[in-house]
């Protein structure tokens, strides 16, 4: 009972922050609601007993890549988005025909997925186990990740850095 | 005693919103946001099969997930620097030539 609710009391939290990343016209507003859907779907891991995930969430997506994204508005400066009308037929076609689809999505989830019943804290993942499935079983994707990373931060560093001298004049003005 | 349905669709949920940003958005840094959104709902949903199968490699992929959203925003951003030093602007409509 307790995790029922505590489950959609977190669920509601992370569907009102997602929307209000939707109806925000201000990119630093979207990005505090982003914040909060992180900060609630940790807490959902937390209730399925994936603890490790749960750290990692809040210290790597809520904190390192939010801050990358705020950063980079103050950086940018980013004023409020231009918005026009929608459009009439995406109202009348759009929005009845998104609302049937998922209701169908939803429907078949809850008839056709069994009717396994998660408990609280389901499936411990403590850092000793994933530590260790993560450096025995999954060393190669592990090891393939680092030159991922390697290879994002040089793209970044490279795409970011400002050129050196600036471009000669072309002399092809507009 | 939660069902895992519920999971499902709370996940399904953030990925539409996701979506729906990704297409009505106009700023190119919510466009990101949105993408981050659609990756979380994956996770949700990584996560909570995991806990159904009992078996932890879900989380583990969560782990993965979560580094290549990570490397993605990292150039991701530094090509919206890029971007908005040749056109000052971060509304994707104007940004409608390869080549300036």
């Amino acid at each position: 009972m307790l995790h029922l609710v505590l489950f959609l009391v977190f669920a509601a939290i992370c569907v009102a922050g997602a929307v209000n990343l939707l109806v925000q016209k201000h990119p630093i507003s979207s990005a505090l609601s982003l914040v909060v859907v992180m900060a609630s779907l940790a807490v959902e891991y937390l209730l399925l007993g994936a603890e490790f995930v749960a750290a990692v969430q809040v210290i790597v997506y809520a904190g390192a890549v939010m801050v990358l994204f705020v950063f980079v508005i103050m950086l940018l400066n980013a004023g409020e988005e231009e918005t026009t009308k929608g459009s009439r037929v995406a109202l009348v076609l759009g929005v009845p025909g998104a609302l049937a689809g998922g209701l169908l999505v939803a429907w078949v989830l809850i008839r056709h997925s069994g009717d396994t019943a998660l408990s609280l804290g389901a499936l411990p993942g403590y850092p000793k186990t994933i530590g260790w499935l993560l450096f025995h079983e999954f060393l190669l994707p592990f090891e393939v990740t680092s030159i991922l990373v390697l290879i994002a931060i040089l793209g970044a560093v490279f795409l970011a850095a400002k050129p050196e001298t600036p471009p000669a004049p072309t002399g092809r003005k507009g | 005693m939660v069902p895992i349905s519920y999971y499902l669709i709370l996940s399904g949920i953030l990925f539409a919103c996701g979506v729906i940003g990704f297409l009505i958005k106009r700023n190119i840094i919510t466009i990101f946001m949105s993408i981050e959104l659609m990756l979380n709902g994956v996770n949700l949903s990584f996560v909570a099969f995991a806990a159904q199968w009992g078996h932890l490699s879900g989380q583990i992929f969560v782990f993965f997930v979560m580094v290549v959203a990570a490397a993605e925003t990292a150039v991701g951003l530094a090509i919206i620097i890029a971007v908005f030093r040749t056109r000052e602007t971060l509304n994707v409509d104007q940004v409608n030539l390869l080549k300036l």
